[in-house]
């Protein structure tokens, strides 16, 4: 009696798991038949590290304005690149999209790009924000800025990113970790402004600062000056915009620091795009590449995740452009890449955890 | 030379069964020819040592916290009666199909400074200042112990059912009170399954990345992944990986050594079940508090907080994608089930039949994959199968015939859930004296019909546990998952990491949740039915 039941119970794991796995395997065909079709130039496959639903609106638009298909996969950018590096000349992808200049400088140093050659490119996105070598162009512009309490600072005491290292700030300064990108290209760009060790001091005395461990995300960092632990920090300004289309009343702000510095502004960093050195629709690939730069793509990335425009020209959306204007740093961003490790291994000699 | 030809045989298809988890491990190893010492010698001076010391104090924590309270919510509801003990048998089992970092999450959600805990405290006029920071040690210690405490709850359940009325009828015989019998009795006789179960949390405290991060902790896999993806080293990545996976491996050793001369098969057949011993008054209460506490914690608060967050956004998710993102992690963990039970069953078969020195190694190893980062171990397998596919390509075969396949996909699952297939596999075959393999060859059942006819049946409980472990392992996994899916193909796991490393929390919540019932389903049934089976006899 007990073996034929447990017999029965095991037989309908089998079963029910027996039916799943078909299912599955019918998805798996359909997916073969459209790689095939990936051959074809009326599909692209792209690599990218921005999320799916950051990424896919925009390739839906394209889909039905150019009949081309676009696939995809998602991950780590480390993990794409160390990929796309292993599978070669049998790469299926043909884009990587990927987040922060310093991550598309280390792809094209991996040699995974081809050159973009495309004189529309050149025209629309300033030479900034590209690579030197052509191998990547920017598509939209986010800035790390510093955000701080309405409640409790008045914006006049605030002036510079080294400034958040000042006494007055002692206890009151919240960061986000260090192994975030965003804190290592701007650290980076500490460096190339002042030089590695004036760079250290500053971030050392950020530590010094700090009110609360450094934490896990932007938003943490502004629940944390709502609460009164501390009152500045530094932030993406999408993280506020989306903060503050929940909260409209916000006890915060954006400030622009380093305006008057010469040779400086706000740090910026670009999701950018490049076309692979194997990518067997390379055509394609590129008036794809160059339709992400039009005011048309630009307004879907700008209205699903509250960035800036890649093109000085286009116009910005409206809740963006109510946080008022700013000069951004002219530094060219085809660099970054070779100051992140510095920036990383100087904010671990400091305890920035 | 007749024996030799005839061991080889099973010995080739041991070798096989390791064949991926070589590659992986040759991978790490070949780091080493091309060392990068300038990042090596940042790593030693300014993070190993932190990080190895948090590494060390969060293994230490987590196993000693989780092994107390997996073997003693075990024998409580394994041995004991008292209110309730049917739900919580099975209930407590449930926190495991919350990911780890999802839990953290939540927990942190509710119990940071900002949060509606220490808010609700400040609004009724008192100050927060008491409350215990959530960001810290102890936070991030209880969080991975409520998540991976069920691995050795299964395990030490599964030995304390399996052990047999017998013993324990002998310890209270010498005059061993019900305390005494738990220390002197049951708990050594279940060593190899509590031990199996706290190698599984320690090999997956030590791999865990996503818990740990949203604590800012920073142990050695955080220090690999900053060697790979901020300081761009592959290399240093790697080699730390190394490093790990051979610690592991000579704590296994030394394990397996120290109880190399001990037998753990119960004197008689399974039927012989011990009566619950009747728990009164404050041992009543105690037990049922213990439990409820834990089932609380573990379990009730974290999906409370997940549905408060999902609640705003549950249009905004609730979609027919939904449904087939839940699809996709049902056929892949239904899947990998089959693959990796069934390796790990015939592994443990072939080891029982031929144990040698080879067997042992092969096994050690085999089972080391669990203590690997996800993303180093996807890496570390994936390079060198497009390696062979480049290779297969120059002999004429088609471009691509194993990448991108399902076939890498659960190649890597093998790599990494073989352990948690084999503990409680190798556990039970402790169970079945070698007299029964003596008298079942002496009525002319042998080899594979053995296994099927003899062993399978006792090994029940055993596969059970393996096949429910590997089941909400493989609906949890995230970085395999990620890089070896095909175009377009999603799960739940993936869709919450996708939302919540933009910090979308509120979204991720529903994704979360569906993971959680998702997994729930089969594991009720095979926990249900396993109770059942227990008790029918």
């Amino acid at each position: 009696m007990k073996q034929e039941f447990s017999n029965k119970s095991l037989s309908l794991v089998f079963l029910i798991s027996g039916l799943l796995s078909l299912s599955g395997c019918e998805k798996t065909n359909d997916l073969a038949v459209n790689g095939n079709d990936a051959e074809q130039a009326k599909s692209l496959v792209v690599y990218s590290s921005r999320n799916e639903h950051l990424i896919k609106p925009v390739f839906e638009r394209y889909r039905e304005i150019s009949g081309v298909d676009i696939q995809y996969a998602t991950d780590k950018a480390g993990v794409l690149i160390e990929r796309l590096k292993a599978e070669g000349v049998n790469t299926p992808a043909d884009v990587l999209i990927t987040v922060d200049a310093g991550t598309l400088g280390y792809a094209a140093a991996q040699g995974i790009f081809q050159p973009l050659d495309s004189k529309f490119i050149r025209d629309v996105v300033p030479a900034h924000l590209r690579d030197e070598n052509d191998f990547w162009t920017g598509l939209s512009l986010r800035a790390r800025t510093i955000v701080y309490s309405t409640e409790r600072v008045p914006p006049k005491a605030l002036s510079t990113y080294a400034g958040l290292g000042d006494a007055q700030w002692h206890n009151k300064l919240c960061l986000r970790t260090s192994k975030k990108v965003y804190n290592q290209s701007l650290v980076a760009m500490l460096i190339s402004e002042y030089g590695e060790p004036k760079a250290e001091t500053i971030v050392q005395n950020w530590v010094k600062n700090l009110a609360i461990a450094p934490t896990s995300n932007d938003t943490k960092v502004m629940d944390a000056i709502i609460n009164g632990q501390c009152d500045v920090g530094i932030v993406n300004t999408y993280y506020f915009g989306r903060l503050q289309l929940k909260q409209p009343d916000l006890p915060l702000a954006l400030f622009w620091p380093n305006q008057k510095m010469a040779g400086s502004g706000v740090h910026i960093n670009v999701a950018g795009a490049g076309i692979l050195k194997h990518s067997k629709n390379a055509e394609a690939a590129k008036a794809f590449i160059e339709w992400l730069v039009t005011s048309e793509a630009q307004a879907i990335f700008a209205g699903v995740n509250q960035e800036y425009p890649i093109d000085p020209a286009a116009e910005i959306t409206p809740s963006v452009s109510a946080w008022g204007q700013f000069k951004a740093s002219p530094q060219s961003l085809s660099n970054a890449y070779k100051l992140q490790p510095a920036a990383v291994k100087l904010m671990d000699r400091v305890g920035y955890k | 030379m007749n024996r030799l030809s005839r061991l080889s045989g099973w010995h080739f298809l041991l070798l096989l069964i390791a064949l991926p988890v070589l590659i992986t491990l040759f991978s790490l190893v070949a780091a080493f020819f091309n060392p990068d010492l300038e990042t090596l010698s940042h790593l030693v001076r300014y993070v190993l040592p932190d990080t190895l010391l948090n590494t060390l104090l969060l293994v230490l924590g987590v196993c000693i916290a989780s092994g107390l309270l997996g073997t003693s919510l075990a024998w409580l509801t394994a041995i004991c009666d008292f209110p309730l003990r049917g739900f919580f048998s099975w209930a407590l089992f449930l926190p495991m199909a919350i990911p780890g970092y999802v839990m953290a999450f939540a927990f942190v959600g509710l119990f940071e400074f900002a949060g509606p805990v220490q808010s609700l405290i400040r609004d009724s006029g008192f100050s927060s200042g008491w409350f215990p920071n959530v960001n810290s040690y102890a936070g991030v210690t209880l969080v991975l112990t409520l998540v991976l405490y069920p691995y050795i709850y299964l395990l030490a359940k599964n030995a304390f059912q399996t052990q047999g009325k017998r013993s324990l009828e002998v310890g209270q015989s010498l005059g061993l009170s019900p305390r005494q019998s738990f220390f002197k009795v049951a708990v050594p006789m279940a060593r190899p399954w509590i031990v199996g179960g706290l190698l599984l949390v320690g090999m997956e405290t030590l791999a865990d990345f996503g818990t740990v991060a949203v604590f800012n902790y920073d142990t050695l896999t955080t220090a690999i992944y900053k060697s790979w993806f901020s300081l761009y080293s592959t290399s240093a990545a790697l080699q730390l990986a190394a490093v790990l996976v051979l610690v592991v491996a000579v704590v296994v050793a030394l394990e397996k050594r120290t109880r190399r001369e001990q037998r753990y098969a119960q004197a008689r057949n399974l039927a012989m079940r011990p009566h619950k011993i009747k728990l009164r008054g404050w041992n009543r209460l105690a037990a049922v508090a213990l439990c409820g506490l834990t089932f609380v914690l573990a379990f009730v608060l974290p999906l409370y907080q997940l549905l408060a967050w999902s609640l705003p956004e549950f249009s905004v998710e609730l979609t027919a994608e939904l449904w087939s993102y839940a699809k996709g992690s049902l056929s892949l963990a239904t899947i990998a089930v089959f693959i990796v039970v069934s390796l790990a069953l015939s592994m443990a078969f072939i080891a029982r039949l031929h144990e040698g020195m080879f067997s042992y190694i092969a096994v050690r190893l085999s089972t080391l994959g669990y203590a690997l980062p996800g993303t180093v171990l996807a890496v570390a397998l994936y390079v060198p199968i497009t390696y062979i596919d480049h290779q297969l390509q120059a002999l004429g075969v088609a471009a691509n015939t194993l990448q991108g396949t399902l076939v890498v996909m659960m190649l890597a699952y093998s790599v990494r859930f073989m352990a948690v297939a084999y503990s409680p596999l190798e556990a039970n075959f402790l169970r079945v004296t070698s007299s029964v393999d003596l008298a079942s060859r002496s009525m002319g059942i042998s080899g594979i019909k053995m296994l099927y006819r003899v062993h399978m049946p006792m090994l029940k409980t055993g596969l059970l546990t393996a096949i429910v472990l590997v089941f909400v392992d493989v609906m949890k996994e995230l970085p395999i998952t990620l890089m070896t899916r095909p175009f377009g193909f999603n799960t739940l796991a993936v869709r919450v990491f996708e939302l919540t490393s933009e910090g979308l929390w509120e979204r991720a919540a529903l994704p979360a949740i569906v993971i959680v019932l998702a997994g729930l389903m089969p594991v009720i049934l095979l926990i249900s039915r396993a109770d059942a089976h227990s008790r029918a006899s």
